[in-house]
Order: C-alpha cells, then structure tokens, then sequence
C-alpha cells in the first residue's frame, strides 16, 4: 500500500515536472522570437482547441450523451470576457483572468438554464434540442446591439502583444493543463464514477441509487463553464467575435476531435484537437491548398472511422507517463527484438 | 389583407418543408435514426436540376426525372455505405448520428468542390409570378404549385404505404423489426426502398424550392434539413399526415415571424418551437406515446 502511494506520488511529480518542462521550452521559444508571430498564435489556438475538445469530451464521451451545441457556449463565454476586460477599465492583466472566470460562469449559468429541460431528452432529441439552443443563442446574438450584432464585438485587446509575444500562451497553457488536471481526478472520482455509470446503463445507475438528473447537469455546467473559459481565450486571441463564427459547423468541429480522438479518452481528445489544428497549416501548399478540402476529408475519416472503430482511435485508451513507463520496461525486459508485438 | 398573403406564403413554404419532413419522418419510423444528410439531399437534388439546365442546357422536363433519380439512388447509397453495417451491428445510437453528420458534411464539401461555394441562380422552370386578384391579395402561383404538388404528394404516398404491399411491410418493419424478419419480409429491401422514397419526396421538395427561391448553394440543406426536421418533430416523428402538419404550421409561423416580428428572428423562432415541442410533448402534435421497456 505504501508503495503503491509512493508510486503514485512519484508519477504525479513526474507529469508535473514534464508539464512545466514543455511549458518553459514553448514559453522561451515563443519569448525569444524563435517562433514567429503566426506559430505562436498557432500554438494558442492549439491550447482553446485542447480545452474545447477536452471538455465536450466530458459530455459526449464520459456521459455519452450527444451535444451539438458547445459552440453556442464558447460563444457566451467570449462576450461576457470580452465586455469585461473592455468596460472593466481595470489593467489588462488583472481584468483579463477575472473576465476569464466570469466567462465559465456565465457559460455555467445558460448551461444549467439550457440543461435542466433539455437533459429530460436523451439520445437523438437531446443532440437536436442542444443545436437548437445553440443556434438561438447565435442569432439573438446577432441582433443584440449591446454585443455588436451581425457587425460582431470587436476592439478587444488582445493578450499577446510585441512586447509580450507569449501573454495569451501562458494563460491557455496553464488553463489546458488545470483542465485536464481536474478531468482525471474528476474521472477518478465518486462523481466522475457517478456519470461513467450513467453512460452505462442509465437505467441500473438510477436503480443504484445515482441522482442521474443531478450528474448529468453537473457534467453538462462543467463542460460548458470551461467552454466558456476557451471562449474567453479565444476572443483575445483573435480581437474579434463574431458571432457567425460560432454556428452548428464549429459545434461539429468540436465533435470530431472528440469522436476522432477516442469518446471518453482524455489524452486521445489532447491528441487530435492538437494534430487536427495543425494539420492545415503543416500540409499549406503541400496538396494544393489542404485548407480547401479539409472539412471533405475529415468527413469521410469521420464516417470511416465510425464504422470500424465507433469509440474513436484511441477509444477509451488513456496515453501515460505511466503506461509509457510500464511499457518502455517491458520492453527493456524482452529485449529490443520483439518491439514490433507491442 | 395582407395577413392573407402571409398565410398563402407560409403555407407555400411549409409544403416545402413538409415534402422534407416526411422523408425525416419515414427514415425514423423504420431505422430511429435522424438521418442529418436529408437536408443535403435537397442540396443534391438542386444541383442535379441546375447541372441538367444549364450545363446541359436541358429542358425542365429532363431536369426532373434527373433529380428525382439521383436523389433516390443517393439514398440508397448512403444508406448502404454509411448506416447499413452500424444499423446491423446494433451500434450504439451516437455512433449512427454522428455518421449521419459525417455524411451529411461529405456531401456539402463534395459538392463545394465540384460547383464551387458561390450561391447558383436557377433557371425559370415552372411558373414563379405574381397573380393579382381582387381585394388586393397577391398570391404567387408558385406558392400555389407547392401547396398542391404536396398535397398530391402525400395522398399518393398515404396510398403506397396503406395500399401496397411494400407499405406493408413498412409499416410491419417500423413497429417491429425482428418480426417482420421471421414474417418473411426482406427488412434490408424494405429499409432501401424506404430511403429511396424519402429521398425522392426530398428531390420533389428541391424542385419545388428551385422554382420558388431560384437560388441554390451547397449549404442550403443545412439550416433548411433542420427545420424539415423540426416540422416533422413538430408533427410528430414516424406519423406521415404529422410530418405534413408540421410542416405547414412550421412555414406558417416562420412566414408570420418574418411579417410581423423581425426577418433576422425567425430562426430562433423554428428552434423555440422545437423546444417547447420537445419539452411539452416530446411526440408531436399527432404523435403516439411510446412506453419505455426495461
């Protein structure tokens, strides 16, 4: 028991260690000017996507209940941190994490009033009910004056400046990795369990004495607070939110890195929002113009993938430094020969 | 009277989407499956009228026998290619619908590529004009075509579905799957045919809002598939005189909407009645209740 603690301890320390690692090489890069202004943008947009993929992961994957409307969250989340880090008249360092944390609350606050009547529905309705919330929201959007309507809200300042190349960078960094901090210990947990049994067999969870309405709003309010918070990011990343930005398409797109990473897998989401953000800007000018014909690719890998495969790559696989670790002595341990079987 | 000439449109467009919506219904009483890439069917079926008049330089007689083909046969493809290996392995219910998306995102990019994105202007085709009559109400005689080719349109397909043997063994497949099987009926067939039809209704649909719109692109069947779908919804999913209901009531209300209250709210309007439907009573206007089993 104690080793298993110490063990357990190490690993923790270990994923800390090699987290802040990879963040102080990123920063210095980006610091330094070794990587220009637009990969550095590029990495920030990484992290949101991260973060988005990370928490519609919780619902679709960890609930296994559709929602096609996070985009309509994301939304929310990006005026209410945009209006106040412009109003708020407060410096930008301090005004921009408070706007930050009121943009996941306020994403929370139209989650739960969303969520408690459409979360009666399941399966299909509920999928088509949360479009339709998302779309409302989006055009209501577009005609409020107060956040700019059509014209969209623009004039926001933006985080990463000359003088500061990695100001957005560190905020969505930090945000990805406390994200999928809070994800695993959720997972772990007596909730996290809690709505695992759901996606199971909703009607033994009930039998079993799980609240299931309770559970399915709490992973419902979380999802759609952090996609508040990449909303928030993501309005200072690009100075501008407009709301035609944030349709059913961005919703969708959101979903395929889920279902592509792996429904349920948390690192698989990690994996495939990061490789499906940069795989446009890696294959410009390779095949003609990759951007072009992106979304015809993903679809067809979409449909592929569920029919052979319908969890997702990765499925319900999680990739570790502990997996890794336990492998890599497996196969010190059978010679270097036999790698090819793992 | 202007409120009459509203009503006359909305009843106009909501044959429109009624046409759609009965293929929703159709493929959902037999598979319970949102079948997403619908509304791109009428994406397809455009394009096919587009491609035959003008590239081809047809006339509007060769245009429809072309649209209602493909759209059939594009069905039955996706059909085939997409749902019929989740739908026989008894997938989970979230697998088949994000297929759906993907399908349903396949075709808009497809056609992307192959007419470019830029919005096409439709030929004249049938008729599409004001009639003037007396105490000032304009009626459209295309808006006139529409209310009666779906009336037509589902009279004839109330006589294939109650009448034939192939309605039948739709209906027999819808209540219960596995029985029908062990009743001899081929549910792979029965499924096929029931696509194909949707899909031909959906290419009835494209027609008629070519002549009404003139104007095509290759996203149209998305915002337009949703509401179809919140008019079957509306009437009630897997019930054929439902769909048509809520079809009309759903164009009558995006009509009045556009009227009276504001042109860029109507959208919210659509989906605040989905809402309230779902919520209030989750089986549409004509909708039966169905018991859950544990």
């Amino acid at each position: 028991m104690d080793r298993r603690k110490r063990k357990r301890l190490l690993l923790y320390i270990l994923n800390l260690c090699l987290t802040a690692l990879l963040f102080t090489v990123l920063t210095l890069l980006i610091d330094s000017g070794t990587l220009d202004r637009m990969q550095s943008n590029l990495l920030s947009l990484v992290c949101i996507n991260v973060i988005l993929a990370v928490s519609l992961n919780l619902v679709t994957g960890v609930l296994g209940q559709l929602v096609l409307g996070h985009a309509g969250f994301m939304l929310v989340g990006a005026y209410a941190a945009a209006l106040f880090t412009k109003n708020s008249g407060l410096p930008l360092g301090v005004s921009f994490p408070i706007g930050l944390v009121l943009a996941g609350v306020v994403a929370a606050l139209f989650s739960v009033v969303i969520g408690i009547p459409a979360l009666r529905l399941k399966g299909d309705y509920l999928a088509i009910i949360t479009l339709g919330f998302g779309e409302i929201i989006r055009v209501v959007a577009n005609n409020l004056d107060v956040v700019g309507g059509a014209m969209g809200l623009s004039g926001i300042k933006a985080m990463a400046t000359r003088d500061n190349p990695a100001g957005l960078f560190v905020y969505a960094f930090a945000i990805v990795a406390l994200v999928v901090f809070i994800m695993f210990t959720f997972g772990r947990s007596r909730h996290g369990r809690a709505v695992i049994a759901i996606r199971e067999d909703e009607i033994a969870a009930e039998a079993s004495g799980i609240n299931t309405t309770y559970y399915k709003l709490l992973a419902f309010v979380i999802a759609a607070f952090i996609a508040g918070v990449a909303g928030g990011l993501y309005a200072h990343h690009v100075g501008v939110v407009d709301p035609s930005k944030f349709d059913f398409n961005k919703s969708v797109e959101i979903l395929i890195m889920v279902v592509l990473g792996g429904m349920g897998s948390i690192t698989g989401s990690i994996i495939s929002a990061t490789v499906l953000t940069l795989l446009p800007e890696l294959l410009r000018g390779w095949l003609g113009d990759f951007a072009d014909y992106r979304m015809l690719v993903y679809s067809i890998i979409l449909i592929i993938v569920m029919l052979f495969r319908p969890t997702g790559l990765l499925g319900r696989y999680e990739v570790t430094v502990a997996g890794a670790a336990s492998r890599v002595k497996g196969w010190l341990s059978r010679g270097r020969s036999s790698r090819k079987e793992v | 009277m202007d409120f009459f000439t509203q009503i006359l449109n909305g009843l106009g467009l909501g044959s429109i989407y009624a046409l759609v919506a009965l293929g929703y219904s159709m493929v959902y009483g037999i598979v319970q499956l949102i079948n997403f890439a619908h509304g791109d069917i009428i994406m397809v079926g455009g394009y096919m009228v587009y491609f035959t008049m003008v590239r081809l330089h047809q006339p509007v007689w060769a245009a429809i026998p072309v649209a209602l083909l493909v759209c059939a046969l594009a069905g039955v493809l996706i059909e085939k290619l997409a749902y019929h290996r989740l739908l026989t392995k008894g997938a989970p219910r979230i697998s088949l619908l994000i297929t759906a998306i993907g399908v349903s995102l396949f075709l808009q990019n497809a056609f992307m590529m192959l007419f470019q994105s830029d919005p096409k202007s439709m030929p004249v085709m049938f008729m599409n004009g004001m009639i003037g009559s007396a105490d000032g109400i304009q009626v459209n005689s295309a808006t006139l075509l529409n209310i009666a080719v779906s009336v037509a349109m589902m009279i004839c397909l109330q006589l294939l579905v109650n009448k034939t043997k192939i309605g039948k063994a739709m209906q027999a497949t819808s209540e219960d799957a596995g029985a029908a099987k062990l009743m001899g009926i081929n549910t792979n067939f029965v499924i096929a045919v029931t696509f194909a039809v949707g899909s031909a209704l959906a290419a009835v649909g494209a027609l008629l809002y070519c002549n009404t719109y003139s104007q095509i692109s290759p996203t149209m069947g998305n915002l337009f598939g949703l509401k179809a779908f919140v008019a079957a919804v509306l009437g009630g999913i897997g019930n054929i005189p439902g769909a048509m209901l809520g079809g009309y009531l759903l164009g009558l209300a995006e009509s009045l909407t556009k009227a009276y209250v504001s042109s860029t709210l109507t959208d919210a309007v659509v989906f605040g009645i989905l809402i309230v439907v779902l919520l209030v009573k989750p089986t549409g206007i004509l909708g039966k209740n169905r018991k859950e089993k544990v």
